[in-house]
């Protein structure tokens, strides 16, 4: 192949993600025209959700605001259950690098736990504080968490020797290596770890909304498909899936950061 | 054994047996090692690779633990590792989120820790200076070259004013000429600080360049420690005048014979296990 210059490289670079988003747009058309006549045009889509996405922060009752404000109450709960994630996971995934004891007695039950879907946790959530509040945050949690957990134990036991006979060498105190060697040592898994943890977050609110029905992105998707108002079902995919889109390279770019460290 | 310097012997090694492995398929790594090193005294432990030659430092700085024998600094049994030992370890063991300041620091913070701020401070100014990093102290490690690195590990050594300083191999991982600058450092620094130097090297020259005995290592495994030699060249030494100094040539062609000799020997002893590597002869 004969080598590009910059700009037609350039060029091709945004050509081809155009491409396939046409590509996607024309078979979704075709689809709504022929085999599925319920699913909405892309511009019927877009002409019924427009006010929603023109006015994103505007509030004309409780399950019918703009799809911003939605977005930013799913924004909310993530960033606690995902808070909650973080702060149960990190240590856990530090007790078990540290210890091979607590490593062996845990790890068989979290290979178990972590496979199970956020639809059934929920259900035991609401068992177990009567509440839908509460028991959407321990599903985030309980979901998100998982990552986080295994690449700081990962990490932990990935730790050079070399920096662990420093700390010997030393005679640093448990508290102090754990701070000034350990931690800093792992912190790029751990950001690793925080990464995919946050992505699962933001998966696991949309079928927490669905299912409690708090207002929210996801809560709002499963109101308009009982109300028929398909459009709206996917200006919310579209709105998910950016959102998770743009927390991920906001993570990728902290975990960068931290990796060079 | 005899020391070439005056006083009771600063650091002892009686016996020293040092094995890994599973029980039944152990490999004999180090067996009857014994050294006296006199305050004050440079002592290069002269091997070749696979001889067992960190595990001799790791023994020293109570990393490791023999199997048979005792190791003695001033009297005391070593237990456990310490800051009484200044470790210069093979791949400089920076930690990279660090600066050369804050490396150091911690180091000083963990010796001195009854120091007011400013007199720690001090304390790693004066070290970074005295291996010429001062223009390099808000650095990290992957911003310095292999030699500067290896600077900073020996000034993290320094600063904490140990009994004894450990190098392990510390210039092997450098070009030649980092590694003939850095040499002339570490005489500079030793004849400055007058600390007790435990160089391991597998390099004669360095060895005689630097040391005032040079104790041959037998290759492993089960390797031991050969009768030392003492050096015997007037400091200041000159790399230049070596080729022609037939005192240097004499103490060299020694040494080799004092390594190969006793490598035959222990291969024989070991037969039919595998040897280690054979000793490189330089040109």
């Amino acid at each position: 192949m004969k080598p590009m210059t910059t700009m037609k490289r350039e060029l091709v670079a945004l050509l081809l993600p155009a491409f396939g988003l046409a590509l996607v747009l024309g078979a979704w058309s075709v689809s709504s025209r022929t085999w599925s006549k319920s699913l909405p045009s892309p511009s019927k889509t877009w002409e019924v959700s427009r006010p929603y996405v023109a006015e994103p922060f505007e509030k004309r009752g409780e399950m019918d605001q703009g799809l911003g404000r939605f977005a930013w109450y799913s924004l909310i709960l993530v960033a606690k259950g995902y808070g909650l994630a973080l702060l149960v996971g990190t240590p856990l995934g530090f007790l078990l690098g540290l210890s091979p004891l607590f490593r062996r007695s845990l790890d068989p039950i979290i290979q178990v736990l972590r496979p199970v879907s956020p639809l059934a946790w929920l259900p035991l959530g609401l068992v177990l504080f009567q509440n839908s509040g509460p028991a959407a945050l321990f599903t985030i949690a309980i979901c998100a968490m998982w990552p986080t957990v295994l690449n700081t134990a990962v990490g932990v036991r990935a730790v050079p020797q070399d920096y662990l006979n420093v700390a010997r060498v030393l005679n640093l105190s448990r508290s102090r290596t754990l701070f000034k060697i350990l931690v800093p040592a792992t912190l790029p898994y751990m950001f690793t770890g925080f990464r995919l943890s946050l992505g699962i977050a933001w998966l696991v609110i949309v079928a927490v909304e669905m299912l409690t029905g708090a207002p929210g992105i996801g809560g709002f998707l499963w109101q308009e498909y009982n109300s028929l108002i398909y459009e709206h079902i996917i200006a919310c995919i579209i709105t998910i899936g950016l959102i998770g889109f743009a927390l991920d390279k906001v993570m990728g770019a902290v975990e960068a950061r931290f990796r060079t460290a | 054994m005899s020391t070439s310097a005056d006083g009771p012997a600063l650091l002892a090694l009686q016996g020293v047996a040092k094995a890994f492995g599973p029980p039944g398929h152990r490999t004999e790594v180090l067996r009857n090692v014994h050294l006296e090193v006199a305050r004050g005294e440079f002592v290069a432990v002269l091997g070749a690779s696979g001889s067992g030659k960190t595990t001799l430092v790791s023994l020293i700085a109570g990393l490791l633990r023999p199997d048979a024998g005792t190791i003695t600094l001033d009297g005391r049994p070593i237990t456990g590792p310490g800051p009484d030992r200044g470790v210069v370890f093979q791949n400089y063991s920076l930690l990279p989120w660090m600066s050369v300041y804050e490396n150091v620091l911690l180091a000083v913070e963990q010796v001195f820790p009854g120091w007011p701020a400013a007199k720690r401070k001090e304390h790693v100014l004066h070290h970074i200076a005295l291996v010429n990093l001062s223009a390099a102290r808000d650095k990290r490690p992957r911003e310095l070259s292999g030699g500067m690195r290896q600077r900073v590990a020996v000034a993290r050594a320094l600063a904490m004013d140990p009994q004894i300083l450990l190098m392990d191999e510390p210039l092997s991982a450098l070009d030649a000429l980092t590694r003939a600058t850095l040499q002339d450092e570490i005489v500079r620094i030793w004849e400055q600080r007058r600390k007790t130097v435990v160089l391991i090297t597998n390099d004669v020259d360095e060895a005689i360049l630097l040391a005032d005995r040079i104790v041959p290592l037998s290759a492993g495994p089960g390797a031991t420690l050969g009768a030392a030699i003492d050096v015997g060249l007037p400091r200041p030494r000159s790399r230049r005048r070596f080729n022609h100094d037939t005192r240097a040539n004499r103490t060299r062609a020694q040494v080799l014979e004092a390594l190969v000799g006793h490598g035959r020997k222990a291969q024989k002893a070991n037969a039919p296990a595998a040897a280690g590597q054979p000793v490189e002869l330089p040109a």
